[in-house]
């Protein structure tokens, strides 16, 4: 009975014009700088691990639960530290080597192997010590570390297993695609894995697609008018005017998931050893004038004209789609002028002929560096520009290239505002431990600070120390709740807004349910299919 | 004087006419931003339509005018009359300054010096103003743009050196730089004007790419090629076709300069 | 003459040395030098950031680097480019002849165009077929770059046609002020009176004047054909020297760059010192 209904759903499939097989199509925007899945850091080396790496557990981009891939269970212990796995019997790599406990423990020792410096063991690095894996069976292995590390479970969606035997090492995978061709700055194919352990409900092997070819496309206008004419099968990752411009013509094939995890922001260079003058970073270092600069910013414009309706004012370091981790008690700052004005009187700011003025008279003016080629971030900083001219600020915009960007925010400091965005991969943020801790590098307005200058900013090393420590995660999201308001009022980083999760996807392709999280529009790859070439056209 | 030069006089009047005037004409200052009509179609109200953040597009136009026709026919001028210096004379006194500059030149040309621009960004300050930030850029081009015609140049001086002209001016007793300034650059005319007539809109396309580097014209300041720019998002003019107003006012204007001053080339 | 080439040829090599150092140097000590985006990434743990500052610190002090890499050279090791993770030899390997064909194809398509406008607009009498090759040419140099890789890309025409019409207007435009000026000389005007034909007169009097000045706009043409492949390639999809040399400056990329720089170099040292060479011939036998 089951393989008769097996046989007419494969028969109604065919009849609708579903070939089993083909091909999708995609862009990357920049060349994959590595296939090695330990040293993964830029999209497109991340989007050719989650195509062709096979993880123990899977974070369900739908669902955002954790459910099982390589590993059929999984135990963590109460104090965090701990980790175990009952793996999946019977599956072997693309190169038909078996896949056991073995492979799981030379992973971990490559990936948290001091001198390979991965992105993806650091995620795991909660304190020193060493990393211990110990094979219990063919099938089961214990992972303990030196220190809890939080959300620890979670993070194994970013590992992709290595084979320890094979002599293929990197090109031998346990994801639904393998690499096949790489055309450097021109194409990468990715062919099905034939040896893929998962089966779809009737018993068929997975994944249904024969091959995905990825071009090396940096120009969105290009990749749009792919699209348009049909060479692409979807974008992952649509801008907000062109989504208007697709919607306008093909409405059912763009899709608004609403507001992402990523957000957009600004920040005071509040550096001690900052070539700025004093009384500049005096005002940086004020919280009233931080707040009154946020009370001015009208984000409902910058949602509405920049993202064209496609983003919302942001209110904190967590978007408001991070249901468990956003703290519910949290307000954006109303655009007020007067309330910015209001704000700034209180440290002796004044309004002489248009022009605020601080308590000794000096004009305020500052420039706002921002990275070149991003028009949503240079029409926001004009935006910006002319709310601040309200309250009598002048701001001078300075677009750079990228690396010099860096250097200003990171090694000179050679700046007085900037305006970057922070991309969030995962739901858990514990991932943004290296913003918060005032000694680290990435502590953006004032970084590798010797001890907290502000009580504000020991009492965030205290929480954020406080919520990694925990496991329950109830503890860590009251910890975690109070960064949000500590943020919120002192205003170290000014949240703009949240851009939405935007994408396109052709009616060619059946089964695709875009939503917020990395990869919006590809998560579930293995279940994607591809209408026939006729209605491709 | 013939029709067509009176028409291409009529031209540039109009738009510097309307350049400068472009307080009087411009309904709105270029910085205003009505944000309740982004990429508004023109109107009465807009006649050019407004850009993606609700600014006027013909006031723009107008002040961007102003800065380009006076800063990129300038860095015309100066890379011009460098490379008439060191093509023109070089090719003129021949041998070891010939070479001398030619290997210069070559070398001039291959450089990558995007890096040298990125670290005199880098040396202005910040909160440099606008107008100080494009005619630094503008100075730069001038002082970059140089070396293709230099090399022409120099070819063109080196076969004026033997040319019986150069000869019968020698024996009537010139010598040096009268001669070099009486009958070697006015004969060198022909690449010169090639050469400034190809700067300007070069120079125009790249202020605007040298934002990237944090040069150019600063917002809200406007210029030709950062409206030229706006066209990049091509796919989308076939609904908003007005966009291309800068594009066709820079085409007239170039035209136009290129009749009037090389009417006896085309009348020959 | 041999001896003109072999010398044009060491002047090839020592501007292309002192091209690499030069190169290096404004790399070396422009702002963003040994910076990453992975700096930002927060997930990074502190040991990790001081290796990625430290991976450059072979680049630091230049000459030494140089002096490395040129010994490395010699033996066919260009290096690693960091930003790709990949070996600049292989990188070239797969680049250079899609730059070199796109180039080519364009510099012909460019000049044919160029070159029949200009003998025809100094020819023709009439005003008008002048003023409309004035304004396409003027129209065509108004046209970013970016926009015609667009439009390329549209209506599905080979990426050497968009460098081609960047190249078309500067040529023009040179060679038609040459051609003009040489027509409109006294010695012409006297040919065309006494009744030679124009084939005679632009192979025999205009050609043998126009072409040392001709031959320098073809070798500087060369140069302007490779600058025009940076966005051609980059917007086309086209692999290509240009898009790399684009992500490379932007990556400040040392190994890369100093090697795309010396390859640029090469490339118009020779274009221009053919042009020189094939000049001296041309005046050699006109004398």
């Amino acid at each position: 009975m089951i393989r008769r209904v097996s046989c007419l759903s494969v028969t109604i499939l065919v009849l609708l014009g579903f070939a089993p097989g083909s091909e999708l199509r995609f862009c990357l925007r920049n060349e994959p700088r590595t296939f090695n899945p330990l040293l993964v850091e830029d999209d497109a080396s991340e989007t050719v691990r989650y195509l062709t790496g096979g993880v123990l557990v899977r974070s369900n981009r739908q669902t955002q639960k954790l459910e099982p891939e390589l590993a059929v269970s999984w135990k963590l212990s109460k104090d965090g530290r701990q980790i175990t796995f009952q793996l999946r019997n019977g599956v072997s790599f693309s190169d038909g080597t078996p896949f056991s406990a073995d492979d799981v423990d030379y992973t971990i020792k490559q990936m948290m192997d001091p001198a390979l410096h991965s992105p993806t063991g650091d995620a795991f690095r909660s304190g020193t010590g060493t990393v211990n894996a110990q094979v219990l069976a063919p099938d089961r292995i214990t992972i303990t570390f030196p220190a809890p590390v939080a959300g620890l479970d979670q993070l194994f969606d970013q590992v992709a297993i290595l084979s320890a035997h094979s002599s293929n090492k990197e090109k031998a995978v346990l994801g639904p695609f393998m690499v096949a061709d790489y055309k450097p700055g021109s194409s990468l194919v990715l062919n099905r894995n034939p040896n893929y352990w998962k089966t779809d409900g009737q018993g068929h092997k997975l994944p249904y697609l024969n091959a995905i070819r990825l071009d090396i496309q940096p120009n969105r206008d290009i990749e749009v008018l792919r699209f348009k004419r049909g060479e692409l099968d979807l974008i992952n990752s649509l801008d907000s005017e062109y989504f208007d411009r697709l919607a306008s013509t093909s409405a059912n094939l763009v899709h608004d998931a609403g507001p992402s995890l990523d957000s957009e922001q600004m920040w005071f260079n509040q550096v001690a050893k900052a070539p700025i003058p004093d009384y500049k970073r005096k005002w940086f270092r004020s919280t009233n004038f931080r707040r009154a600069v946020s009370m001015a910013i009208n984000r409902e414009d910058l949602s509405r004209v920049v993202f064209n309706g496609h983003a919302r004012p942001a209110i904190g370091p967590i978007s408001t789609a991070n249901k468990f981790w956003f703290n519910q008690a949290l307000k954006t700052d109303a655009y007020s002028p007067d309330a910015a004005l209001a704000k700034l009187q209180l440290d002796g700011f004044h309004l002489q002929n248009g022009t605020l003025r601080d308590a000794v008279g000096n004009a305020v003016e500052f420039s706002i560096i921002t990275n070149a080629g991003n028009k949503y971030r240079e029409r926001m900083a004009v935006l910006i520009q002319q709310d601040l001219q309200k309250i009598g600020v002048k701001i001078n915009v300075v677009t750079l290239d990228f690396p010099s960007l860096i250097e200003r925010i990171s090694q000179s400091f050679n700046y007085e505002a900037a305006m970057l965005g922070l991309t969030n991969v995962d739901l858990d943020p514990n991932g943004q431990m290296n913003v918060w801790l005032s000694s680290s590098e990435n502590h953006q307005w004032n970084p590798q600070e010797k001890f907290p200058e502000t009580a504000w900013e020991a009492e965030i090393d205290k929480l954020m120390r406080e919520q990694a420590s925990a496991s329950d995660p109830k503890k860590r999201k009251k910890a975690f709740d109070r960064v949000q308001q500590i943020v919120a009022e002192q205003a170290p980083f000014i949240y703009l807004v949240n851009r939405n999760a935007l994408s396109a996807v052709s009616i060619s392709v059946s089964g695709a349910t875009p939503v917020i999280l990395r990869p919006q529009t590809y998560w579930n790859i293995e279940r994607l299919t591809i209408t026939t070439e006729t209605a491709r056209r | 004087m013939s029709f067509i030069r009176k028409l291409a006089c009529a031209i540039l009047v109009v738009v510097i006419v309307a350049a400068l005037g472009a307080n009087w004409f411009a309904r709105a200052d270029y910085a205003t931003q009505f944000r309740e009509a982004p990429n508004a179609p023109p109107s009465r109200a807009h006649l050019l339509g407004t850009d993606d953040i609700g600014r006027d597009r013909l006031s723009r136009t107008l002040y961007g005018t102003r800065i380009s026709l006076l800063l990129a026919p300038t860095a015309a001028l100066l890379s011009t009359l460098m490379a008439a210096l060191i093509g023109g004379v070089a090719g003129y006194l021949g041998g070891i300054w010939e070479r001398l500059a030619m290997a210069l030149t070559d070398l001039f040309l291959s450089l990558p010096w995007l890096f040298l621009l990125i670290t005199v960004r880098a040396l202005l300050p910040l909160n440099v103003s606008p107008f100080v930030s494009v005619v630094v850029t503008f100075l730069m081009l001038g002082l970059l743009g140089w070396a293709a015609s230099a090399r022409v140049l120099c070819a063109g001086a080196r076969s004026l050196r033997n040319s019986g002209l150069l000869l019968q001016a020698r024996a009537l007793g010139l010598h040096g730089i009268r001669l070099f300034a009486v009958h070697v650059v006015p004969n060198l005319r022909p690449i010169l004007l090639a050469q400034f007539w190809v700067s300007i809109p070069v120079f125009i396309l790249s202020e605007a790419n040298l934002g990237i580097l944090g040069l150019g014209v600063a917002e809200p300041m406007p210029s030709w090629g950062s409206l030229l720019k706006e066209l990049e998002g091509l796919t989308s003019l076939g609904d908003q076709p007005w966009r291309l107003v800068p594009l066709v006012l820079l085409i007239l204007v170039v035209t136009s300069f290129q009749v009037i001053l090389s009417s006896e080339e085309v009348t020959a | 003459m041999v001896w003109r080439i072999i010398r044009h040829l060491l002047a090839v090599v020592a501007i292309v040395l002192v091209g690499g150092l030069a190169c290096a140097t404004l790399v070396r000590f422009a702002p963003g030098f040994a910076t990453d985006e992975q700096q930002l990434d927060p997930r990074l743990s502190a040991e990790s950031l001081q290796a990625l500052h430290q991976s450059h610190q072979a680049e630091r002090n230049i000459l030494r680097f140089y002096a490395g890499y040129m010994k490395r050279a010699v033996r066919g090791d260009l290096g690693i480019s960091h930003s790709l993770n990949q070996p600049v030899s292989t990188l070239f390997r797969d680049r250079i002849p899609v730059t070199l064909r796109l180039v080519a194809a364009g510099l012909a398509l460019g000049w044919a165009i160029a070159l029949s406008l200009a003998l025809t607009t100094a020819l023709a009498r009439a005003n008008a077929y002048s003023l409309v090759a004035i304004a396409l040419s003027g129209a065509l140099l108004c046209i970013p770059a970016a926009v015609l890789a667009v439009l390329s890309v549209l209506l599905n025409t080979p990426g050497y046609l968009a460098i081609a019409l960047i190249v078309f207007p500067k040529v023009f435009t040179y060679s038609r002020s040459l051609l003009s000026r040489a027509y409109s000389s006294p010695h012409i005007i006297a040919a065309r009176a006494k009744g030679l034909s124009a084939l005679r007169i632009l192979f025999w009097h205009v050609l043998p004047v126009t072409a040392p000045s001709l031959l320098a706009v073809a070798g500087i043409s060369v140069s302007l054909a490779l600058g025009a492949a940076i966005p051609i390639e980059a917007l086309c999809g086209l692999a290509g020297i240009g898009d790399l040399a684009w992500q490379a400056a932007l990556g400040r990329d040392l190994p890369l760059l100093v090697n795309i720089t010396i390859l640029v170099a090469l490339i118009t040292l020779i274009a221009n010192s053919g042009a020189d060479v094939v000049g001296h011939a041309l005046r050699g036998q006109e004398s």
